[in-house]
């Protein structure tokens, strides 16, 4: 019902052409392509009018493509074609079916100009329908769009819509637009109206609009109102652009939490300084890079793949890197730490052999890019909120392998209190090699996480090592939590300096302001209580 | 205490001695009043080669007395060596007045570039050579004071210490990293002309360098040895065995570290000093925590709490390096990563212990 109300409305707005309802589809459009093809801009108009009311499925597809400047036609023929430069020619499909017709020169085609007024005709008419679509975010879509042009015509076709519209957001959406065209042209009791809807939205058109009307208001009350207005909507936009640099903060937080938290495993419950730490992160994202180039149809699926392969790898690799080495070296952490830091030479160069010094970018699947739009002012991209997600399941089932499972007990038993566990029938150099392998698989999924943000290369885990140590020092060490409170607050407190310190500077504060604080507590944010710590 | 009771029982060090009184009188002759088709001819290439491995060898004793006999793994000992190196840089800069490529009798090349006007205060007086090289010593010194007051005084200790310093020198490279800071950003200081009125192209000049680097390096071994000889160095030694106990027998823990870390410090800076002239260049790089760590391998190598060891360590790691990255770039990596897990695990006093057996001190 609510469509065919809409397409009525769509007949309202495009009645000024004249075009014919009642024609079959198949002649509309027929005829419309004719007449896109003519030489006049008054016929072409009317071409795209035509075209927009047939109801055609390709219709949308066409009209964009138009508007992209890539509808031409075949001078031989006259056939419509969609055509785009490759090679200094052209690959041409067919307009309305998109069948494929191979390459053509460029002096065969001619492409379908269009002058301003039929472009924002043809932005109205392909708004338009959007707007009669089913899909409400489709619709919604379209109302920002016309926010974005903001074009009278556009809102005037808005209008009647916004009273039988049913999604709240698309109608809020609807009102500001509606409200905007009130400001522009509206009465005075209506502007007075539009100035109280418009001030609940962070729409970059209606804070112009908004000073457009001060500018020229005569009304001393109305310019009052408006100031006060754009103050309500500057406070907005200020907590809005605070929220999005917390988003960053934790995106960069979750970051830092993830490279460092395997650390925290190695090192906080071990005491195990592994410097080849940010070498096992490498080799992750190197895993996700290799089952990428396996499986190059199925890039989407391929990182999922990734995250346990990777885990697999750089467990091994580090379960090897305990057994072999530092098993030797316990009790001597000074020794363990410049042995794993030789071991973090052998594995950067390693790599460097086995694929190149250069570095390797691994792709990002679709599902990962886009953003998520909360309004004009604020939108979350895709792929920190992963990050972010991906950063909070791995912690948690961290906690819950600790916390739940025999393995866990056994870890926290031996960390705790390694003779009495033995004592007990621990096997600690089992749990041991366990421990590490586990922390370093952690670190292979992070390095997955890390392939999406940065280019892999051999020196990707050296970047991280150090931030890494500050975190999980900074969080106090032996505390899983710690380390999450602690990379968060540095990941928030970096962004939060950026502004107006700049990147480098923010992040030599952090770490000034870290040494400063190991001073004060030397035992981190959450230190361990009890006799334990002390040793 | 005479020269001669310091080296009393330390053969490892009459022997290293011996080495460098050697080398400081042959190295010109050979180098300077022999033919260059001479067969035993030295070239200046390589003098300047051995005059930087001796710099790393000075910045490895510094090392090596902190670490190895008060037990403090600085993994930021970069960070003095290149500040040292930056002192006498700026003073580098200074002489070559108006010969830059912008012909400033004021300005370095690099604040011309970035439209500087004047310059900064912290460069006021680097024309002086007393000046600057009073700054060689003065600002590492004063660094370690503070760093080392701050962390000591509330007893971090051990890895957390480490982790610190590491923290330091990488927000010092990030620092120096930015042009804003007046030190040639990512470039450093380069091109530098003469030094105290000697062309530093000339050889005589380089074998100079390459005499003076030879005889501080005496000297730091001969200071650094006093210090262990000293009642100082006894306490130094018995904190690094049991800082507690001797806390509680009543000896201020604190202030035998700071001194130690301060003097440590003010050689690596010296080090850094006589490194620049030599190699042209300073950057931000020397900054990075991986120079750092190398400086512990060349001591753990060479084998530590000897001085002469951590010497050794240096000279012989940087000349394999030196010669892997010329001929077998790709091993290189893998020799020295191996290295330092072999050495760990077997060597734990470096090849002074495998060489001398009993007589490699505790």
């Amino acid at each position: 019902m609510i469509s065919g109300l809409l397409l009525v409305m769509l007949a309202v707005v495009v009645q000024s052409a004249g075009a014919g309802l009642s024609q079959t589809e198949g002649d509309g459009v027929d005829s419309a392509l004719e007449l896109l093809k003519s030489t006049k801009f008054s016929d072409r108009l009317r071409g795209v009018e035509q075209l927009a009311t047939s109801g055609h499925s390709g219709v949308l597809g066409l009209l964009s493509e138009l508007l992209e400047g890539r509808l031409f036609y075949i001078k031989k023929g006259r056939r419509l074609v969609i055509a785009e430069e490759q090679d200094g020619d052209y690959r041409i499909r067919d307009a309305l079916t998109g069948e494929p017709l191979g390459v053509e020169k460029a002096r065969k085609l001619r492409k379908i100009n269009l002058n301003n007024a039929m472009r924002s005709r043809i932005n109205a008419l392909v708004a338009a329908i959007d707007l009669a679509s089913d899909s409400p975010s489709t619709r919604l879509d379209a109302v920002n769009r016309i926010l974005d042009h903001y074009d009278v015509d556009a809102v005037a076709a808005i209008r009647p819509l916004h009273a039988v519209e049913r999604d709240e957001q698309v109608r809020d959406a609807m009102e500001v637009a509606i409200a905007l065209a009130d400001l522009e042209t509206g009465s005075f009791s209506q502007q007075v109206q539009a100035v109280a809807v418009l001030q609940e939205s962070v729409h970059p058109a209606v804070r112009n609009g908004l000073v457009r009307l001060k500018a020229r208001a005569g009304n001393p009350e109305l310019a009052r109102m408006i100031d006060k207005s754009l103050e309500i909507i500057d406070a907005r936009l200020k907590v809005f652009a605070a929220l999005e640099t917390l988003f960053f903060g934790l995106s960069l937080g979750s970051v830092l939490v993830l490279a460092a938290i395997g650390l925290a495993i190695t090192f906080g419950v071990m005491g195990v300084i592994n410097m080849a730490h940010g070498e096992l992160i490498m080799l992750g994202a190197y895993t996700a890079y290799v089952i990428q180039r396996m499986m190059p149809d199925h890039i989407g699926i391929s990182l999922l793949v990734a995250v346990p392969a990777a885990f697999c790898v750089s467990a091994v690799v580090g379960i090897a890197i305990e057994r072999g080495i530092i098993r030797f070296l316990y009790g001597r952490p000074l020794e363990t730490l410049l042995a794993t830091f030789g071991i973090s030479l052998i594995l950067q160069q390693g790599v460097r052999t086995l694929f190149s010094p250069l570095n390797r970018s691994v792709e990002t699947p679709e599902w990962m890019s886009g953003a998520l739009h909360i309004n004009s002012a604020l939108s979350l991209t895709y792929n920190r909120l992963y990050i972010i997600a991906f950063c909070l399941l791995i912690f948690a089932g961290l906690i819950l392998v600790l916390k739940k499972t025999a393995l866990g007990l056994q870890i926290r038993a031996v960390s705790q209190n390694r003779a009495m566990a033995r004592a007990m029938g621990v096997r600690s150099a089992w749990v041991d090699a366990m421990t590490f392998g586990l922390g370093s698989g952690v670190a292979g999924m992070a390095g997955v996480a890390l392939s999406q943000l940065t280019n892999v290369g051999p020196n990707l885990g050296q970047s991280y090592i150090i931030d890494s140590f500050m975190v999980v020092v900074f969080g106090g060490v032996g505390n899983l939590w710690g380390t999450l409170v602690s990379g968060m607050t540095l990941g928030v407190a970096n962004k939060f300096m950026e502004p107006w310190a700049g990147a480098v500077l923010a992040k030599i504060l952090v770490l000034v302001f870290i040494v400063l604080f190991i001073q004060k507590r030397p035992r981190g944010l959450f230190p361990h209580r009890g006799r334990a710590a002390e040793g | 205490m005479g020269i001669f009771n310091i080296l009393k029982g330390d053969r490892g060090g009459q022997l290293f001695l011996a080495i460098l009184l050697v080398a400081v009188l042959a190295v010109p002759y050979f180098s300077l009043a022999t033919s260059p088709d001479s067969p035993f001819h030295f070239s200046i290439y390589s003098v300047t080669l051995l005059g930087k491995y001796l710099a790393f060898a000075l910045l490895a004793i510094a090392v090596d007395l902190a670490w190895g006999y008060l037990g403090i793994l600085s993994l930021g000992h970069g960070a003095f060596f290149a500040l040292g190196g930056y002192a006498m840089g700026m003073y580098l800069m200074r002489q070559i007045g108006d010969r830059g490529v912008y012909g400033n009798p004021q300005l370095p090349d690099f604040m011309v570039f970035l439209n500087w006007d004047s310059l900064p205060w912290f460069w006021l007086g680097f024309d002086m050579f007393w000046f600057a090289m009073l700054m060689v010593a003065l600002i590492p010194g004063l660094l370690a004071l503070l760093f080392g007051w701050l962390a000591f005084r509330s007893r971090v200790t051990g890895v957390y210490l480490s982790i610190i310093t590491q923290a330091l020198t990488y927000a010092l490279m990030l620092a120096f990293f930015r042009n804003e800071m007046g030190f040639g950003g990512n470039n450093g200081l380069t091109d530098f002309k003469d030094i105290i009125g000697f062309s530093l192209q000339s050889d005589n000049t380089r074998v100079a360098l390459f005499i003076a680097t030879a005889l501080l390096l005496g000297l730091g071994y001969l200071a650094c040895r006093l210090i262990v000889m000293s009642r100082l160095g006894k306490v130094a030694v018995a904190i690094r065995d049991a800082e507690d106990r001797v806390r509680f027998i009543g000896y201020r823990v604190e202030h035998v570290k700071l001194a130690i870390f301060t003097f440590s410090a003010v050689l690596a800076g010296i080090a850094g000093a006589l490194y620049v002239p030599q190699v042209g260049i300073i950057n931000p790089g020397e900054f990075s925590p991986i120079n750092s760590i190398e400086i512990v391998i060349w001591v753990a190598i060479g084998g530590r709490a000897t001085l002469y060891g951590a010497a050794a360590g240096a000279i012989l790691v940087n000349y394999g390096k030196s010669y892997f990255t010329a001929a077998l770039p790709e091993v290189w990596l893998f020799a020295l990563g191996t290295l330092f897990v072999l050495v760990t695990l077997f060597l734990p006093k470096g090849i002074v212990g495998v060489l001398g057996g009993k007589r490699a001190a505790k």
